[in-house]
């Protein structure tokens, strides 16, 4: 009896959930009114073409629809779309033109203080700050794709910006031209998986703070200082690709006081410093490819234990940089393709230790300019006089195990 | 001036020595791209030898044959010839032999393993220090009478463009390292046309090293096309100022 009464009680709930369109043919011509008109449960699908609706608040826990991608125009004086209420859904829309304020930080979609909301197939375009979650909890952003103009740091907002959340899920997301493509700060046991971020003015990835969380398969390009993460520990990035970030400042990573956290599968092309550790500690640092980058690895000597096993350094002008003589790391089965080594019993591991840290990366670590000398006879000369009687390279920092043919990743 | 200049060029190839610099180059070349992993690291290891090897060779065999060829060129100075043809018609013989023997020596598997814009400037760079190098074992071998001092005097030139400068260089670095000086550097280096070519290989080859803050201030001036006609500018002096100054000097010399 108990049980043909819930599934009663189901069916009855089900049906109570209506559907309320809203459109230039419908009832309600604003997307407002029809909010307005929906309970708790409803959908509200939205007819194309251009709306002009100030600031959409939505305050019930209905599923938002835009059928044909509808666009919702802020007229650069308003927030989008407000989320203040939990289990809220806002899926193909189109957002654009969100104000720009030094004070507030609008946003095209915001998501205060709610549980289990879904941003999902929107595009948002020229906004202040794209999705962000202050207090969200269970959030989900997927698929969506943000596009801004950013021209400088103060004038510009973040893609998607999660500060004092936890659980969120950013999935498939593209974004660039913002300030920072993804913003972490405060951020628990959430994931990052395959996004794309370039072009953007500052980082690609910027993360603070927050602990236990995950980047996977994500795409980070060309932006202006790369990815940072800083202050945060139990962080996990697998498989990620960073490329091409140029310049004095910018890292493929730059690691700023990470603990306990791992670093897998990546690959590292053509970045002025693939990754940079400051104060990092217990790192395990795996399998990743580092090609063709200015500096591979520059390690101050304010890191410890940090791990690097089975990668594979190929083409970088500088294998490994640091700025001490401390060393508290360990490498360990890389793979060198500078390394002259030999294999007498054919284990396919070196026999002799390699030194990744050349004379000359120590020079032009103090003396930048100094670059200029690179590949000239007399810096060949400096560095294998140096192989032979290590004076200026930290004595410790050695792979022992070498290998002699690159890994397969 | 096409007569004797065919008579220098088919009296080089006559003894051989080009020859077998063409042949070395060859098969330095392709063994190097051969044994190496990549062929990026290929054009790494044959830029040493074109900022080494490649002005060593064309300005010792520049600077003897010119000594060897003395009774040829006082026999030619006795013809109704104008000086400055016949001296003109020994440097264009010299550099374009040399430079066949590069273009084939290492032009040939450059383009073949690596035609990249670095591969490219390499065999662009190599053509200009062959001709510059040419032009100075000229002017050396001109200026001073005595072969033994003038070969001597060669080598050390060429140590000196090769070495010693890239030494001095480091020296002011680290004497003036508190300084602004990466605009001066810009400067220096024109004065030395291997570490000038060396430095246009090296903005396309560690284009991600570069891009630091140093290294973006060489990159703005020589990675552009205006910085790179400057570069290429002043490689081309390197070749007209000693070779006009030889000319000079011949025209007065008391053969």
């Amino acid at each position: 009896m108990k049980i043909v009464l819930f599934i009663l009680s189901c069916i009855s709930l089900q049906s109570y959930a209506t559907v309320i369109k809203a459109g230039r043919q419908q009832q309600n011509k604003s997307v407002s009114a029809a909010i307005a008109l929906a309970h708790p449960g409803d959908t509200v699908l939205v007819d194309a073409g251009v709306y002009y609706e100030k600031n959409l608040i939505i305050n019930k826990s209905i599923v938002l629809k835009g059928i044909n991608r509808p666009v919702l125009d802020a007229e650069k004086k308003y927030e989008n779309i407000s989320v203040k209420a939990d289990n809220v859904i806002i899926e193909g829309f189109v957002l654009q033109h969100t104000a720009v304020s030094s004070v507030t930080d609008y946003a095209a979609i915001k998501i205060y203080d709610s549980r289990n909301v879904s941003v999902i197939n929107n595009i948002i375009n020229d906004a202040f700050f794209g999705v962000y979650s202050q207090y969200g909890i269970n959030c989900l952003i997927k698929n969506n794709t943000l596009t801004a103009y950013a021209k400088t740091e103060q004038s510009s907002g973040n893609g998607i910006h999660c500060w004092k959340s936890d659980s969120m899920q950013i999935i498939g997301n593209t974004i660039t031209g913002h300030r920072d493509g993804i913003y972490f700060e405060f951020v628990t046991n959430s994931v990052i998986w395959r996004n794309q971020s370039f072009n953007n003015l500052r980082y690609g990835l910027h993360f603070m703070f927050s602990n236990d969380d995950a980047y996977i398969n994500n795409i980070f390009q060309n932006n202006g200082a790369g990815v940072a993460v800083m202050f945060s520990k139990g962080v996990k990035m697998f498989n990620n690709f960073f490329k091409e970030n140029w310049g004095d400042a910018a890292y493929g990573i730059l690691l700023k006081e990470i603990n306990d956290s791992y670093i897998e599968g990546n690959h590292f092309e053509k970045n002025t410093s693939a990754i940079y550790a400051e104060g990092a500690n217990r790192i395990y640092v795996k399998r990743n490819v580092f090609k063709n980058n200015g500096w591979a690895f520059k390690i101050q000597a304010s890191c410890s234990d940090v791990i690097l096993e089975y990668n594979n350094f190929l083409g970088n002008t500088f294998d490994v940089g640091t700025n001490g003589s401390l060393v508290l790391n360990r490498f360990n089965n890389n793979y060198w393709d500078k390394y002259e080594g030999y294999d007498l019993n054919r284990d396919k591991i070196g026999d002799v230790p390699y030194r990744p840290v050349s004379m000359y990366s120590m020079i032009v670590e103090r003396n930048p300019p100094a670059v200029i000398l690179f590949h000239s006879l007399i810096v060949s000369l400096m560095d294998k006089s140096e192989k032979v009687i290590p004076s200026l390279t930290p004595e410790n920092l050695k792979d022992e195990h070498p290998m002699m043919k690159p890994l397969l990743l | 001036m096409k007569k004797i200049l065919k008579y220098v060029i088919i009296d080089i190839l006559r003894n051989k020595i080009v020859l077998a610099y063409t042949i070395f180059l060859l098969v330095l070349s392709l063994s190097i791209f051969n044994l190496e992993d990549s062929s990026a690291k290929g054009i790494l290891s044959l830029l040493n030898i074109v900022l080494i090897i490649v002005p060593m060779v064309s300005i010792l065999f520049s600077a003897i044959y010119i000594y060897n060829s003395a009774e040829f060129l006082e026999l030619l100075v006795s013809q109704p010839l104008k000086r400055k043809t016949i001296w003109l018609s020994m440097f264009g013989g010299l550099s374009v032999s040399l430079i066949t023997a590069f273009l084939i020596g290492v032009g040939i598997p450059v383009l073949l393993y690596e035609a990249s814009p670095t591969g490219i400037i390499l065999i662009v760079s190599g053509v200009l220090l062959t001709t510059i190098f040419v032009a100075i074992a000229l002017l050396a071998a001109v200026s001073i009478r005595d072969k033994a001092r003038g070969i001597g005097t060669v080598i050390l030139l060429w140590l000196y463009f090769s070495l010693l400068f890239d030494g001095i260089v480091l020296f002011i670095l680290f004497q003036f390292a508190d300084y602004p000086i990466e605009k001066a550097m810009i400067g220096i280096t024109a004065l030395n046309p291997i570490g000038l070519s060396r430095i246009l290989v090296l903005l396309k080859m560690d284009v991600s090293a570069m891009m630091g803050y140093t290294g973006a201030v060489f990159r703005d001036f020589f990675g552009t096309t205006a910085g790179m006609i400057i570069s290429l500018l002043t490689l081309l002096l390197w070749i007209v100022l000693p070779g006009w100054m030889s000319v000079k000097k011949f025209n007065k010399k008391d053969l």
